[in-house]
């Protein structure tokens, strides 16, 4: 088997700002900067040193430093790692999107890169306009998408709303379409970034079938995810990134574990998550604070829950935008990762952005503590504009670990350990007949 | 692992497949291209009308205010004509500027997540401008009609001058573009490097009333040389084309062009990073 893909000291290196919110320079910066220099070259003419003004707010920061690796034909890798561990950068790097800042990449084959669902819909544009505009910019051919144009729209489920412009669907049909047309990629490396966390459980289901078969075509697959689950039935392979190096590299079961571990460490703390020093994107819209859990009496629990009280999860946030597509969402996930429960703000109906009165904000929710048994258990917050972009991600960034005790005797034939994740006491009616 | 078809990626690397993907992605520019010709004409129904409104109320004002107010020449030709030949290549060149300059930024999204050659999108905004242009064209056949006004063999000489302002609209655009990325507080200066060069080029007036003496540096200014090869093609007559300072305009264009696609495609590989 030969390497269809070979990564030899890839780095890469961002200048980061630490007061700009900004990426981007400004033209009047860079005059006035000029002008600077240009005075003091005037001031003093005889000095050959030129004064250089460094901005003590810009840092150097590999987000990839010295990466080798190398993957061969059929392979399917997953890479995992914390948020900020450079997967992103490399998968971008992969695809053509940044250039590396030093080291090379040789590949082998064509490359299809699906970073996002859905890249370059336009709301404007009918269900099929955005086939075609959508395969065209994952690298169709014109002659492809006609012929693979019915299978994507069986795959979707969506004939009836071909010529509805995409502005009209709701949020599980456009996800169906853009993926439906991505799943059709038929490239021989694919790469493809958290994409399926979006979408409702039964289609993420076919599009893990799909790919599954993609995989089993002998195709490479490389697969960046947060769901352990996904990783672990799709790919062999696995690969952890810590701070832009390779810190675990074996099979896709010993990569999981080995950054499940990493995650022990994390439970001693207070169950309260600051979101105050973090650089969130949207901080127009809203700026989060933080959230914790606290009991009844006020007081924030460490790693330790138990039955025989109650809680609450507490979000903090300041409201500075009206913005009807703002969702919060709770999720509690098992020991190893997998999803097991989630909730978001529109559950009950009953909150609703656009008159909601803007400043300090604090949400409450209660935790499920009937459904929780004997285990440990992580929740995370996440943070969405809806369609849009992610303001808190899946990543682990929010995520915070607890063990649940079950000291309340409210079963009378308590498991010590039960087998499912979640446990629920149910009124069982005898009745004669 | 030498191979054709193995792609390498390195720092500095791209420059040597860049024509060859640019004609691989010649179908992502037609989708792109036709996306943006869509939506334009599908939001609005003023979409089609807007394209032909804003040239003739600017005619409208021009004619009044320069042909009849200042009274300045026409060389014969109705004034009306003579303003809108003008005003054709200028609206095209003005809208394809504004239009290049914000789309990077308009397609961030697409830019940070999927690879093609970056050139694509300004072309796009240019060849849609380019439609508003014909749609214009279209206005100025009613306009002759009306006037009764036949032009010569000359017409036969306006796709040359076609091709020139597409030159300098995509030179100028391909500027604007990167710098637009680069700082972007740019998109400021763009408005009024518009608006400030419908007054500086003959749009309003005929270029003969500028002095002999100052026409080779009047004609720096590319769209001139463009400007009057329009009328000198549309209206025919005593219109003449005043060769050195044209060669001028010609020469500007060329160099816009070429340092136009130079400096994008220098400052291209960062755009992912920085937008």
């Amino acid at each position: 088997m030969s390497a269809v893909i070979k990564v030899e000291n890839l780095s890469k290196k961002y200048i980061i700002g630490h007061q700009q919110q900004e990426r981007y320079i400004a033209l009047r910066d860079v005059l006035a900067n000029g002008a600077k220099v240009l005075f003091h070259r005037a001031a003093r003419p005889f000095t050959s040193k030129r004064p250089r003004f460094i901005d003590p707010s810009r840092e150097e920061f590999y987000a990839l430093k010295d990466l080798s690796f190398e993957i061969h034909q059929g392979d399917r890798l997953g890479i995992i790692g914390h948020n900020g561990a450079g997967k992103s950068t490399l998968l971008k790097i992969l695809s053509r999107i940044t250039e590396p800042t030093s080291g090379r990449v040789a590949i082998k084959g064509r490359v299809a890169s699906l970073l996002e669902v859905g890249t370059g819909f336009h709301p404007e544009l009918t269900g099929r306009e955005n086939i075609y505009l959508n395969g065209s910019i994952l690298g169709m051919s014109r002659l492809e998408i006609r012929k693979k144009f019915d299978e994507i729209v069986g795959f979707a489920e969506m004939e009836k709303f071909l010529d509805t412009p995409v502005k009209r669907y709701s949020s599980g049909m456009y996800v169906r379409l853009a993926f439906a047309v991505a799943a059709h990629l038929e490239p021989e490396i694919l790469v493809v970034d958290e994409v399926l966390a979006v979408g409702d459980a039964q289609f993420q289901k076919k599009c893990l079938g799909k790919m599954d078969s993609v995989a089993r075509e002998g195709r490479t697959v490389l697969f960046v995810s947060h769901n352990m689950q996904a990783i672990s039935s799709l790919c062999h392979r696995g690969i952890v990134l810590s701070r832009g190096k390779i810190a675990h590299c074996g099979t896709a079961i010993s990569a999981i574990n080995y950054y499940m571990g990493s995650f022990q460490s994390a439970m001693d703390g207070k169950m309260l998550w600051d979101a105050t020093q973090k650089n969130l994107p949207y901080s127009d819209v809203v700026k989060l604070k933080r959230y914790f859990i606290e009991d009844e009496n006020g007081e924030v629990p460490d790693g330790r829950l138990f039955s025989s009280k109650s809680y609450n999860v507490v979000i903090e946030a300041e409201l500075l935008q009206n913005d009807p597509r703002l969702i919060f969402s709770l999720i509690y996930y098992a020991e190893d990762g997998r999803l097991i429960l989630g909730t978001d703000i529109h559950d009950t109906g009953g909150v609703d952005f656009r008159t909601m009165r803007l400043g300090n904000v604090r949400f409450k929710v209660p935790v499920p503590t009937e459904l929780l048994a004997n285990k440990i258990y992580e929740i995370e917050l996440l943070c969405i504009i809806h369609m849009t972009a992610w303001i808190l991600a899946p990543q682990n960034e929010s995520r915070m670990r607890f063990e649940f005790f079950m000291d309340k005797n409210d079963n009378p034939n308590n498991y010590d350990k039960i087998l499912s994740d979640l446990r629920v006491v149910l009124n069982w009616d005898v009745v004669a007949y | 692992m030498t191979d054709e078809n193995t792609l390498l990626i390195e720092a500095g690397r791209s420059e040597r497949h860049y024509w060859k993907d640019l004609w691989r992605y010649r179908e992502l520019f037609y989708f792109l291209a036709w996306r943006d010709i869509l939506v334009r004409y599908k939001q609005t129904v003023i979409g089609i009308v807007w394209a032909i409104i804003r040239p003739f109320l600017t005619m409208v004002v021009f004619t009044v205010i320069f042909g009849h107010l200042a009274k300045l020449p026409s060389n014969g030709a109705p004034y009306p004509v003579m303003v809108f030949a003008a005003m054709l290549p200028w609206q095209f060149f003005a809208n394809a500027l504004s239009e290049a300059s914000g789309s990077l930024v308009g397609n961030a999204n697409l830019i940070s997540k999927v690879y093609f050659p970056r050139l694509i999108i300004p072309a796009g905004s240019v060849i849609t401008s380019f439609v508003d242009f014909l749609i214009s064209a279209a206005m100025l056949i009613a306009l002759l009609i009306w006037y009764r006004f036949m032009p010569g063999w000359r017409i036969l000489a306006l796709p040359f001058f076609v091709v020139v302002a597409l030159a300098a609209a995509m030179g100028a655009g391909l500027w604007f573009t990167a710098l637009n990325v680069k700082y972007r507080d740019f998109r400021y200066v763009v408005p009024f490097i518009v608006q400030f060069g419908l007054y500086i080029s003959p749009v309003g007036f005929s270029s003969d009333i500028v002095p002999e003496r100052w026409r080779v540096i009047y004609s720096l200014n590319p769209m001139a040389g463009v400007i009057d090869g329009f009328r000198w093609a549309i209206l025919g007559g005593d219109v003449k084309i005043f060769l050195p300072g044209f060669l001028m305009s010609l020469a500007i264009v060329g160099i816009l062009l070429v340092s136009g696609i130079w400096y994008f495609r220098k400052t291209e590989r960062t755009f992912a990073d920085v937008i």
